[in-house]
């Protein structure tokens, strides 16, 4: 076996040190009733050529259309990665590290996750954030969980029908064991937040309130008469956002008045890869610092008064304080973060600005597109978007999706499972990766499908 | 003196943002190739961003550089032995980096429809079998995205099976020796964590567990093998005290690397058992995440597996949502990527490949115990498998602590143990040398902390001010934590 490296002599001199005749008596400290007589009924061992030719065919039963052909949101976006990114990320020394705990041998960890932690401050216009959590959809149930320990007695969580509703359903998981209490809002014709709704709940009982920001349909709404209500009922507000790339555009949650602001970074340099592994993004005010979830990393000095980093305020984890941590979770996800901020760099401040610009531009483009085909319109027309938009179709979304596959293309996200009342809707999403001729030929598609 | 060493050319490299100069960018942006809209024309005012946010302005040459000299900055698996006990630091192939790397993964979107991800579906389930046939489970869900997720997912699994018994119930039972995020993951489904003393030897026994096993117990959690490294032995009388009064096992698989093919802790009578794949399943550890925590269940507790289940019918995989799941766990399907790379881990190895592992684990961690007996104190002698755990009793005369060695460990060019855990252990230093390192470089580590102990007894003061050849010297922590410098300000 390649990976281990034991030769038969090297075990036997092993064994003879050790004072043992055979590997079985290795393991003599167990139970003889429970050892295993037989071998794993597992598939046998593979040479690698084999392997990879196998996994190649598991693979292709993927029918993975190239990234311009789709037109797939909902959370995991389609941004070119720049061959950089794809190539540096494959070095060992991100690889097969662990968590920093040696910082003497990992300042190379910390320094990334410090860059880190000031990239998310900046998009999200925050003054602290984490060095990152599982996911964008875990992140909001850490928001909850935090909103709740700092409002104590509070006990009503408002959540937007417009929120990600697989964060939504990850959130009422999480949270089942708590007495909040969910309270579902509803959206307007436009898919906003329906204000009148927030009234029942302005009280001394308001935990916090949930703001998808852009929304799950790609809406990008203002806030800030959301944000004052909930102020002044003494609530917080949490901001979650799924697609961070409009914050190259659209204003920060932080200028908006946001106390928490957590979302999915996964747009930022990662590949949709079925949905994971991603990176949660976690950043509030600095008063709240210490109710955190997740890793920190801070800036000291060494005893030659060189500058370096540690893990910082770990007194808040579970590895010190147990059941009274603030949080179970452990380590961060450090490489997809490292991956994030390495695009980051490239990117940088214009490219950040721009290549969001860039996403609105021609998703105006295809809002205009697809709209003009006889049959289909905006299903909600007046609302400003960012990268995503929903369309109402004059038949079943399903079938018509279903078709434009035979075509393929990916054509986008059809929504009554979630929504019932959105019939026939479906959530498109355009990036850079679709250019005018892909979407020209889209529209040109989903013309015959509709038929 | 064989040991690697530490000497090398590192580079200073300053925060990346301190190097921006206005204008530089290292990314290439296509043209819109639309008619051009300019969007703070078109949009209100009010929803436009006022202040940009301040990203490094640098060329992709100096991005390429900053990442690279960064890089070198850490210690890591691929440069040597890494005897991080608890943590499983094993070899990563590199197969498995290529396999997450197929388009027809890497690319795949959660959102497409199933007929369109058959692949993925496929590969979880039979990874799910795989999980299953190795801990004799009875189902596996490969949703959670870290053992600590695996452990909250279990415990609301746990809460739901109590509940439909008529009571959740208030307590769960937690050895001392367990790892922190068992009473953090039990906290947050509201139970009462009653914390049971290990014996002597260092392990649990059943009369211990009765007497604070009652009918208000969900469950106990306990790790086996220990994180002492050493089997819990009355595993099955515990598992028949719990199971009397109603209760359940649920195990933390943290070490699981020692018992591939030899024991399935399912035939012990373990209810619920999360993997952690990025130990046991070698996934890269990644300077910290991702992982990925699939839990195996007996199947009284499958009507309550987290949603969606995948189901398969002829040749074809569905997702099903059942009424009385806990619900869902994340968005979209886990940590795909990682699941990607233990499959194919799991492929290469085989049924006689997986209790390889395991055989050679345990037999290079008793090496390094046998080798090390009396020059650092063994803190248990009962025999252990895959790991071992020391102290620093036998040093702290010369006035040397468990972190003076560790950090003296990195100028022989080596990662520390764990230390300070299992906190049961005064001073721990927690070896794990997993599978992968050849009699060869044991001897050198073993070497390399022989020499230690000489040096604590001959210049204890050149130890304590250890490391000497790092890149960085001993970090103030206590700086770190006053001064709170959390982020670079513009």
């Amino acid at each position: 076996m390649r990976y281990i490296p034991h030769t038969n002599e090297e075990i036997q001199a092993m064994l003879k040190s050790i004072g043992l005749k055979s590997v079985e008596e290795l393991f003599s400290s167990i139970p003889e009733s429970l050892l295993l007589q037989k071998p794993l009924k597992l598939p046998a061992a593979l040479d690698e050529q084999t392997l990879l030719g196998q996994l190649e065919s598991i693979a292709a039963r993927n029918h993975t259309l190239p990234m311009n052909r789709s037109f797939l949101g909902g959370g995991v976006y389609r941004h070119y990665i720049p061959s950089t990114v794809s190539d540096l990320m494959r070095r060992s020394e991100f690889l097969t590290p662990y968590t920093p705990y040696q910082p003497e041998i990992a300042q190379g960890t910390l320094q990334l996750m410090f860059e880190f932690q000031t990239m998310v401050s900046e998009i999200y216009g925050m003054e602290v954030a984490n060095s990152s959590l599982y996911d964008g959809s875990t992140a909001l149930s850490e928001a909850i969980l935090m909103a709740i320990r700092i409002g104590k007695n509070r006990k009503t969580v408002l959540m937007p029908e417009s929120i990600h509703p697989e964060y939504t359903q990850v959130a009422k998981t999480i949270l089942k064991t708590f007495d909040e209490h969910f309270v579902t809002l509803p959206i307007t014709k436009e898919g906003t937040i329906e204000r009148s709704s927030l009234n029942d709940y302005l009280n001394p009982d308001l935990t916090c309130c949930i703001i998808p920001y852009p929304n799950f349909f790609g809406i990008v709404e203002d806030v800030r008469d959301i944000v004052s209500m909930v102020h002044q009922a003494g609530g917080l507000v949490i901001f979650s956002v799924t697609e961070p790339l409009s914050l190259g555009l659209f204003e920060s949650p932080g200028a908006l008045g946001a106390d928490i602001v957590c979302g999915e970074g996964q747009s930022l340099g990662l590949p949709p890869s079925f949905g994971g592994p991603f990176a949660g993004f976690f950043a509030t005010k600095q008063a709240f610092l210490r109710q955190i979830p997740g890793r920190l990393c801070g800036m000291t000095t060494d005893n030659k008064g060189k500058p370096g980093f540690v893990l910082t305020l770990s007194t808040r984890e579970q590895h010190i304080r147990r059941e009274k941590a603030t949080s179970n979770i452990c380590t961060n996800q450090a490489l997809c973060a490292t991956q994030i901020t390495l695009y980051l760099t490239l990117l940088g401040k214009e490219g950040f600005k721009k290549l969001a610009q860039l996403n609105w531009q021609r998703t105006e483009y295809a809002k205009q597109k697809l709209s003009a085909i006889p049959g289909v319109t905006l299903t909600f027309p007046t609302s400003t978007t960012f990268n995503e938009f929903v369309i109402q179709l004059p038949k079943n979304a399903d079938v018509v999706l279903r078709d434009l596959r035979i075509k393929n293309f990916d054509g986008g996200i059809s929504l009554d499972h979630w929504y019932p009342n959105l019939d026939n809707a479906v959530l498109v999403n355009v990036t850079e990766w679709n250019g005018k001729e892909d979407i020209d030929a889209f529209a040109n598609a989903l013309k015959g499908s509709i038929q | 003196m064989s040991t690697p060493g530490t000497t090398g050319l590192v580079l200073e490299e300053g925060l990346s943002f301190a190097q921006s100069v206005k204008g530089r960018i290292g990314y290439s942006l296509p043209p819109s190739g639309v008619p051009e809209t300019d969007p703070t024309a078109k949009l209100p005012k009010t929803l436009l961003r006022q202040t940009d946010a301040t990203l490094p302005e640098i060329s992709e040459v100096d991005t390429v550089r900053h990442f690279v000299r960064l890089s070198q900055q850490n210690y890591c698996k691929d440069v040597g032995l890494f005897p991080l006990g608890s943590c499983t630091m094993k070899y990563n192939p590199r197969i498995t980096e290529e396999v997450s790397k197929i388009a027809g993964f890497a690319n795949a979107h959660p959102m497409a429809m199933p007929e369109a991800t058959q692949g993925s579906l496929q590969l979880i389930y039979e990874l799910q079998q795989y999980l299953a046939e190795i801990s004799g489970m009875d189902f596996v869900t490969c949703w959670p995205a870290a053992g600590s997720h695996g452990e909250l997912t279990g415990m609301l699994m746990v809460r739901a099976y109590q509940t439909s018994k008529g009571n959740p119930r208030k307590k769960v039972i937690i050895p001392d020796s367990a790892h922190g995020t068992n009473p953090a993951s039990a906290a947050i489904c509201q139970y009462e964590v009653v914390t049971i003393p290990s014996n002597k030897e260092g392990i649990l026994t059943a009369p211990a567990v009765a007497e604070v096993m009652d009918e208000e117990v969900a469950a106990l959690m306990v790790t086996n093998p220990n994180t002492l490294g050493i089997f819990e032995e009355n595993i099955q009388e515990i598992c028949d005290v719990v199971h009397k009064k109603g209760g359940l096992v649920y195990c933390d698989g943290a070490n699981l690397n020692a018992l591939l093919g030899i024991v399935k802790l399912g035939d012990a009578g373990v209810d619920l058992l999360h993997f952690n794949l990025h130990k046991t399943f070698s996934t890269p550890h990644g300077g910290g995440g991702p992982g990925a925590g699939p839990v195996g269940i007996k199947k009284k507790l499958e009507p309550f597996l987290p949603n969606p289940v995948i189901v398969k019918e002829n040749n074809d995989y569905k997702l099903e949502n059942r009424p009385q799941s806990i619900g869902r766990m994340k968005a979209y399907f886990g940590n795909f990527g990682m699941l990607v790379r233990a499959y194919t881990y799991i492929r290469e190895f085989g049924p006689e490949g997986l209790r390889k592992i395991s055989e050679m684990a345990v037999l290079n961690a008793n090496y390094i115990r046998k080798a090390l007996m009396g020059t650092y104190h063994l803190a248990y002698s009962k025999s252990s498998l895959h790991e071992s755990v020391f102290s620093d009793k036998l040093q702290k005369d010369h006035g040397i602590k468990t972190l003076d060695i560790a950090k003296r460990l990195m100028d022989f060019g080596y990662h520390p143990p764990t230390i300070y855990f299992p906190l049961i252990v005064h001073g721990s230093l927690m070896i794990e040398p997993t599978e992968s390192e050849p009699k060869d470089s044991l001897d050198q580590f073993i070497e390399a902390m022989k020499l230690i102990a000489k040096e604590c007894e001959e210049k204890p003061d050149f130890v304590k001010a250890a490391p000497h050849n790092t890149f960085r010297g001993r970090l103030d922590e206590v700086k770190a934590a006053k001064e709170l410098k959390l982020r670079w300000n513009p």
